[in-house]
């Protein structure tokens, strides 16, 4: 029998705040432990939390750009559990009224294009770090009540390569969208993998193994592509399997019991009495909705089709966004797009990072570009030319013509003086012209050479090269 | 006596020179020395920090701060031990918070130092404000200064017992289903449970969160208005806080209760009430009348529900905002191999009986497949006995009823019925379950023993004004509020 | 609602409270007669009423993206039961 592999995955990130969820404390890694804290954050007898509306709002935009809902009444509940690294012993988040429901993500996968729905993104707030020794555990409660985003897919995914493909795309938005920073290494994004395996065809879900506590996609990927074949492998061989938390192992590369379900937590979620319901209304959410950007893969598919250019290059401006606002600025009634993009991607993006600089930092127009392309299809001055204007516009700004001027950078086309090199070139050259003469058509560049050197840049290559096959020929 | 003085007739005092705060503290504290060891209210104390506290009011007085400005000034006032106050211990009555001192200031502490007052002392409760008698304290239970044999009501006991005690001008207590009022009037004092929201709850040692108000216990209502007013108010650290205007309490009272509409609910008056209590309040409700007030009987069909409810939302909350009490970051440790033992025997040795009766309630009525049956529908039937309140209002100004339906019983008689027990705090709990506020002051004594009965009244929701209004207009007309008990 | 399949066992495992069998007992069967006294409420008809988890109307009750100041480590750790190197101590955590 043929089976698939049936996949959810529950990705947690991190919010790009300043400060906590419920408390001032500063949203930041790496501080000395249990310094970013105060009593709200421990716990301490007596403390109330307040939520923070950037962490509201953030979560409100992810909905959008998910393609969510954003209900007109959400509201936060306790999550009740014991834990070291849970301050006060339950966790807030958001159980049956969410903040967002109902969604999807589109991304590429393979050739083509995939979606997985989004059942939900609800926050909540991160618990505590457990630092492990020989005897005892220490616990660092700075990363307490960062407030986290808790995405949840539905069982859309069917391979270890598409949930990997997925989270990338999801990671790329949430980093678009300004919602997280993402830093797998600061354990910004933790990922809950949900697998069973049913036979091909089938609708049933088979028995539910979640897999807790991932940090990095390409564990994920492991995870599934070590936990997929396991089950098909019980199954096959006549085993059951049993509704399960497993843990992965990395060193080892397997999945292992965490707890059964006899074992597993009864939560006793309840409305959190200390916080009062969230009714945005509609100028709260198109303030939110003012601060949706385009996503990543419907910004790549509108410059392969709106600007002819190749797929490659779009995702050079899809990974960096203010370089393609400037191509976009630029590009507007271009007549060569493809011209454009190469002097944007291959000059002016390589002189940005050489310099440390932005393209808020340009002392030049868009417009500048779309002159300098013009210039140099017109065949007013080389490429090489064009070197030397781009580097003159970069350094004081001023306009392409006026360089060009400047700088005495026009090509010659005139007859008379290029005729006079050419024929210089060819009779301080002997060898290469009769090599021409005698069919090795590759000998004139040699001769070209010689000219465009002797013109110091200036003569037009096209006319150089007519001229000296007139020459040698005649 | 000094000791013997209302708030106010202190504070005028003050003002006028002719005692100093020193001198108030220091009648308070010799009168701790010569009655605390009968009364037991007192369970931690500070000397040095009330003198010093005192005199810092005195050279406040002496540089032209005034009583207008600072309404508490000099005024020693006393703290329920769950109040956090930074640097000093909020034990809850329980073992399980340790040497515990907190690292911050809540906001009723901060405001109240504001306004001036002394506060010194930390005064009894049942463990985790869970009980109605102060028997439930892990520290030895209080004695009703009325008679030491009897309890004197709870869970703010401790706060009623050192107001009727005199040893203190007024106390700070908190109200979760009744816990200011019932044992105001089981000591005779006035307590007064404000609205919900009208007092941040941040600092004050989390029970019973959609319930928990904070609220005074005092010598009368005047010294109650003065109190209110000076606690009350919007805090962005309190979600839960309502941003409403604060009235002068105090400066409101003074009228009589002509056009004042009074409702006496109809199922309060249930068979049960010992008939000295009836007899008190039958005689309250004819005084309210000769003050003008008409009185319309009215019903609150879902009264009989109140006790139910609230153990179910009581409970469940408690079960969570008493989790964090885990031997982790704070109070007593019980050693385990893992943080499993370690929380088990945590929290089965440091909490005591009721707490860990309540907690175990609570965790149940929210556990998977009980839910919906108990707290869910719990939820729904609060909504029916809000609902009450909004129909009763719709008529009456305010509801008169007894506090608690017999006067303070001896120590020990309940002990060993919880049950029984909860059934006491039957007037009191529906007002928490609807968000209103409330106020209890004496109405009468039984004969023998000569006990206090209380009389409740019970507001619209931010009504404080009125409810005050009422009160006093009751109170200057009567003898109860100026008697005090013989110890 | 639930009959009297209360089991004080798991209940208070689930509330991580130790129990002596005394206790259990005696928990046991008053927590059996407060539970027979609250399916008082099953009396009631509560189809359509809305469930109240809050005693005043307020929404969107929220605070600015601002840090304040936290307090520091030796205060955090002022109270601790058991603690070394910053961190408070437990048992090694094993999950
Ligand atoms: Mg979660
Ligand atoms: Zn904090």
């Amino acid at each position: 029998m043929e089976y698939e592999a049936v996949i959810g995955l529950e990705t947690h990130c991190q919010l790009k705040t300043k400060s906590k969820m419920f408390c001032g404390c500063a949203n930041e890694f790496g501080a000395e432990p249990n310094t970013n804290v105060c009593p709200v954050c421990l716990g301490m007898p007596g403390v109330l939390p307040v939520p923070n509306e950037r962490a509201l709002q953030l979560t409100a935009l992810t909905g959008y750009l998910l393609n969510c809902e954003v209900p007109s009444f959400a509201k936060f509940d306790r999550k009740n559990y014991f834990y070291p690294d849970v301050c006060k012993d339950y966790q807030i988040t958001q159980y049956d009224f969410p903040s967002t429901t109902t969604g999807h993500v589109d991304f590429e996968f393979g050739d083509g294009l995939e979606r997985v729905r989004i059942t939900r993104a609800h926050l909540e707030e991160d618990v505590g770090k457990n630092n492990h020794f020989e005897q005892h555990s220490g616990v660092d409660f700075n990363r307490a009540g960062v407030p986290l985003l808790e995405i949840v897919s539905e069982p859309d995914l069917r391979s270890a390569d598409m949930a990997y493909d997925y989270l990338n795309a999801l990671k790329d938005i949430l980093i678009y969208g300004g919602i997280s920073d993402c830093d797998m290494e600061k354990g910004m994004v933790r990922c809950d993998v949900n697998i069973s395996v049913r036979p091909k065809g089938t609708e049933e879900l088979g028995v539910k193994v979640e897999i807790k506590n991932m940090n990095t996609f390409s564990g994920v990927r492991r995870a599934i592509n070590y936990e997929v074949p396991r089950q098909i492998e019980t199954l096959e061989s006549g085993g059951t399997l049993v509704q399960e938390t497993r843990r992965w192992n990395d060193v080892a590369g397997i999945t292992e019991t965490m707890r059964t379900k006899e074992h597993a937590h009864d939560y006793r979620y309840f409305p959190e009495p200390d916080l009062m319901p969230l009714r945005p209304d509609e100028a709260w959410l198109a303030a939110v909705r003012s601060q949706v950007v385009e996503l990543p893969l419907v910004r790549k598919q509108r410059f392969v089709i709106d600007y002819g250019i190749p797929a490659q290059d779009a995702d050079v401006f899809v990974g960096n966004v203010p370089l393609g606002g400037f191509f976009e600025q630029a590009v507007k009634g271009a007549a060569n797009p493809k011209a454009i993009a190469n002097w944007v991607i291959n000059n002016l993006q390589a002189r940005l990072t050489e310099t440390g600089s932005t393209v808020d930092d340009l002392k030049f127009e868009p417009s500048a570009i779309v002159e300098l392309v013009a210039i140099i299809d017109a065949g007013t001055i080389s490429s090489t030319g064009g070197q030397e204007v781009f580097a003159e516009l970069f350094e004081d700004g001023g306009s392409p013509a006026a360089i060009v001027e400047a700088k005495g950078l026009a090509q010659v086309s005139d007859s008379g003086e290029l005729e006079q090199w050419c024929r210089e070139a060819i009779d301080a050259n002997p060898g290469p012209a009769d090599d021409f003469r005698n069919g090795k058509e590759n000998a004139i560049n040699f001769l070209k050479g010689q000219v465009m050197k002797a013109s110091r840049g200036k003569a037009n290559p096209q006319v150089v090269g007519e001229t000296l096959a007139k020459l040698l020929k005649g | 006596m000094l000791h013997e003085l209302t708030l106010s007739a202190l504070t005028a005092k003050l003002a006028a020179g002719e005692v100093s705060a020193r001198e108030a503290m220091l009648a308070c504290l010799d009168r701790i020395d010569a009655v605390d060891g009968q009364v037991n209210a007192f369970m931690s104390l500070d000397r040095d920090d009330a003198l010093g506290q005192a005199e810092a009011a005195d050279a406040a007085l002496a540089n032209g701060s005034t009583h207008a400005a600072q309404p508490l000034l000099g005024v020693p006032v006393s703290l329920k031990d769950l109040f956090c106050a930074k640097g000093q211990p909020a034990n809850c009555s329980s073992k399980i918070l340790g040497d515990f001192r907190s690292p911050y200031d809540g906001t009723v502490v901060r405001k109240l130092r504001d306004a001036g007052a002394v506060l010194f002392g930390r005064v009894n409760m049942d463990e985790f404000a869970m009980g109605s008698s102060t028997e439930n304290s892990a520290f030895g239970r209080s004695h009703n200064p009325w008679d030491l044999e009897r309890v004197p009501g709870g869970s703010s006991g401790g706060c009623a017992a050192s107001v009727a005690a005199q040893e203190c001008f007024a106390s700070i207590g908190t109200d979760t289903g009744g816990s200011i009022r019932q044992p105001a009037a089981l000591c005779g004092c006035v307590g007064l449970k404000p609205t919900y929201g009208r007092v941040s709850r941040y600092g004050v040692g989390a029970v019973a969160s959609s319930l928990d108000q904070v609220g005074p216990l005092a010598r009368d209502v005047r010294d109650s208005a003065t109190l209110l007013g000076a606690m009350a108010g919007h805090d962005p650290r309190d979600s839960t806080s309502v941003p409403t205007e604060v009235p002068d309490y105090a400066a409101g009272l003074g009228g009589d209760l002509k056009g004042i509409k009074l409702g006496l609910p109809r199922e309060y008056l249930i068979d049960g009430i010992d008939p000295e209590v009836r007899a008190a309040f039958d005689a309250a409700v004819k005084q309210c009348e000769a003050l003008g007030a008409e009185i319309h009987e009215v019903s609150m069909p879902h009264t009989e529900y109140g006790v139910a409810t609230y153990y179910i939302v009581a409970t469940a909350e408690a079960s969570a905002n008493l989790a964090r009490f885990d031997g982790i970051r704070y109070g007593e440790r019980v050693d385990g191999d893992d943080p499993f033992s370690l929380y088990c025997n945590t929290r089965g040795r440091g909490f005591g009986e009721e707490v860990k009766r309540r907690i175990i309630l609570g965790t149940y009525v929210l556990s998977s497949g009980y839910y919906d049956a108990y707290y869910l529908r719990a939820q729904k039937v609060r909504t029916l006995i809000k609902r009450d309140f909004e129909q009763a209002f719709e008529t009456v100004d305010a509801l008169i009823t007894p506090t608690v339906p017999a006067p303070a019983f001896k120590a020990g008689e309940k002990m060993d019925d919880p049950l029984q027990m909860y059934l006491s705090d039957i007037f009191t709990i529906s007002c928490n379950l609807a968000g209103t506020c409330g106020i209890s002051l004496p109405c009468g004594f039984t004969s023998d023993p000569k006990l206090p009965i209380g009389l409740q009244l019970l507001g619209k929701p931010f009504g404080e004004s009125e409810l005050l209004q009422i009160a006093h207009a009751y109170e200057q007309a009567t003898p109860w509020h100026t008697e005090r008990a013989a110890l | 609602m639930a009959n009297n399949d209360f089991d004080i066992r798991y209940v208070a495992n689930l509330a991580r409270i130790a129990l002596s069998p005394d206790e259990e007992a005696k928990l046991g069967a008053q927590l059996g007669d407060i539970l027979g006294y609250v399916k008082k409420l099953e009396e009631l008809d509560v189809a359509g009423v809305e469930p109240m988890a809050h005693a005043v109307p307020l929404a969107n009750v929220l605070r600015a993206d601002e840090v304040r100041p936290s307090i520091p480590q030796e205060a955090a750790l002022a109270n601790a039961p058991k603690q070394a190197n910053g961190l408070f101590i437990v048992p090694k955590i094993v999950e």
